[in-house]
């Protein structure tokens, strides 16, 4: 080859459109071309996709005329990336105006969406409290009304009952707080009673307990829903984030609460035994065929020879909703024996952990017993003069199962707590000794 | 009874700003779509924008439909409880569904097999399978 000169002519030029697409696969046909800066790359991308989408089109369209949606979307998606990727027609200016504008609204008012969104939550929990405030009030009246037979209509006392308040003595100088504690819950119990009575006066002694437990179910649940609705109200009007998000945090385990209440209210209705009755189921069966006396208020206590041993067995007197004075009943046969008790066993329902089987027992030491603590004092007091080993079993459950009808696998768990209870004496005490089994909770649905 | 938090139907100014958005680019979706087949300028360009129109219409109604849907009332469903009756002289077992007035220790009526007093040993709901608390 010589220098300049050229053996053969160069050939013709082969015109860019031929080299290379002149747009993007797409959208950009319809309004002109993409910008020439992007081409490549969107070409590339696309091409990719366009790869991709062909196999999935191929594989899809064989399927049946259900998978139409999805053969839809998978055709939208270059359209959408061509979109997105910025060209000049006016769909793409479109959703670039509406990326700016999104910017800018959450750039200023990101917190304000924010406390929009939880009152909004908030909202919706607060209307499904007031359905079940609602039915728990109703299902309150129909029991009255078909239990009770009341000559007017309930409704206006049933509506005082649920705003019933009970203030809790000053605890500025604690000494002797828990008897006044006792005496308020004695008459709030009393005055309990006593408006039951009032409202149903044809039901008897267990309806009117079980009567007292609705009514304390429905009372629960209207406390709930005010409680979240003064919450929700004041964070509107102040607009505090703070004040929403709280309540909002909470939300799940109060609603987990009320749901709790909602299925208690049906199980108190119509007096069905309850998860909280495990202890007192317990009680009855060792007591069975015993006679029993009332040693305290609402508590009933059987003399029952266990393994060499005698055993005073004591649990609320059922069948009607009552916990009783279980305190005051072990104090009192303390007492009655002139201290002589080897051991005192309680028997009590306790809250599982989550992961842990509604059923399973446990053993240890201590008062195992719940509510405002007064009767756990009481126990305390009498046990610490006589220097008693307390012992404690508890039956695990959630709080839905602890005041919803019994389930089975609780129900279960009574004779194992029994065989556990035996152990207990034969390992801790020596034959002739007295000892106290008490079972303590609810024992709606559960006679002696 | 004070002050009633009245439910919540009216719609947020928010959502409907963004319902409108959606509403506006499906049917311009819809047009370019429409426009482009008439014109015979890009099938399967058209084609796209059509679906992308009608799937925006229909996440527009989706979202329009949800605003309205109201909660599913908290009803009080009664679980299935069961009685458990026991003959003590011929050991029997008859289990029923619960009723008012049950309580475990009561003495129900007679025995089938004996004509003896059957007693209610049990008193339990059982929970479904999927429930595994």
């Amino acid at each position: 080859m010589v220098a300049g000169h050229r053996a053969w002519d160069p050939p013709d030029l082969i015109p860019n459109s031929e080299v290379k697409p002149c747009s993007v696969s797409g959208a950009s046909v319809v309004f002109g071309h993409v910008k020439p800066g992007k081409l490549a790359i969107i070409y590339s991308t696309n091409q990719l996709i366009s790869f991709f989408l062909k196999i999935l089109l191929r594989n899809t369209q064989n399927l049946l005329p259900t998978m139409l949606p999805l053969r839809c979307v998978i055709i939208m998606i270059p359209q959408i990336a061509g979109l997105l990727s910025g060209g000049d027609n006016v769909l793409s200016w479109v959703f670039q105006f509406g990326y700016i504008i999104v910017f800018v609204v959450f750039m200023f008012y990101s917190q304000r969406i924010q406390m929009m969104v939880m009152i909004r939550d908030v909202e919706t929990h607060l209307r499904r409290l007031k359905l079940m405030k609602d039915q728990g009030r109703k299902l309150a009246l129909d029991t009255i009304k078909e239990v009770g037979k009341p000559e007017g209509d309930p409704s206006n006392r049933v509506d005082q009952f649920l705003e019933y308040i009970a203030i809790t003595p000053q605890s500025m100088d604690p000494a002797g707080i828990v008897w006044k504690l006792e005496h308020i819950l004695d008459v709030r119990d009393s005055r309990f009673k006593d408006e039951v009575k009032l409202m149903a006066p044809a039901a008897d002694e267990t309806q009117l307990n079980n009567l007292e437990n609705t009514l304390e179910a429905a009372m629960a649940l209207h406390m709930i829903y005010k409680v979240i609705r003064h919450f929700y109200l004041l964070g509107k009007k102040t607009m505090s984030l703070y004040v929403i998000m709280q309540i909002q945090m909470v939300l799940p385990l109060i609603m987990q609460q009320a749901d709790a209440y909602k299925q208690a209210l049906g199980a108190f209705a119509v007096g069905q035994p309850i998860g909280d009755g495990a202890g007192p189921l317990v009680a009855a069966k060792l007591m069975k065929g015993y006679t029993t006396r009332e040693v305290a208020r609402d508590v009933v206590v059987a003399t029952v020879p266990i393994e060499g041993r005698t055993a005073y067995v004591l649990k609320a007197k059922g069948p009607g909703g009552n916990v009783g004075k279980p305190g005051e009943g072990i104090s009192q046969i303390i007492k009655e024996q002139k201290g002589k008790i080897a051991t005192v066993i309680m028997i009590d329902a306790a809250l599982k952990l989550e992961g842990e089987k509604p059923g399973e027992i446990a053993e240890g030491v201590g008062a195992a017993i719940g509510g405002p603590g007064v009767e756990q004092f009481k126990i305390e007091e009498a046990i610490q003069e006589k220097k008693i080993p307390l012992n404690a079993i508890i039956v695990k459950q959630d709080l839905g199962d602890a005041v919803s009808p019994m389930r089975k696998e609780i129900f279960d768990a009574a004779d194992p707590v029994i065989e556990r209870i035996k152990r207990l004496i034969l390992e801790r005490t020596k034959e002739g000794d007295n000892i106290i089994i008490a079972g303590i909770g609810n024992t709606i649905g559960i006679g002696q | 009874m004070t002050e009633n938090v009245e439910p919540v139907n009216r719609y947020s100014p928010f959502l409907l700003v963004a319902i409108l958005i959606a509403f506006t680019l499906s049917i311009s979706a819809l047009y370019i779509a429409v426009d482009s087949i008439i014109n015979q300028t890009d099938l399967t360009s058209s084609y796209s924008f059509l679906a992308i129109g009608f799937f925006g219409l229909a996440i527009t109604a989706y979202i329009l439909i949800q605003t309205r849907k109201r909660p599913v009332p908290a009803s009080f469903k009664t679980p299935k409880v069961l009685t458990t009756l026991e003959c003590p002289k011929c050991d029997f077992k008859n289990i029923r569904d619960f009723e008012r007035g049950d309580y475990i220790f009561k003495e129900a009526g007679p025995c089938q097999k004996c004509d003896q007093k059957m007693t209610i040993t049990a008193i339990y709901r059982e929970e479904k399978k999927e429930q595994n608390k």
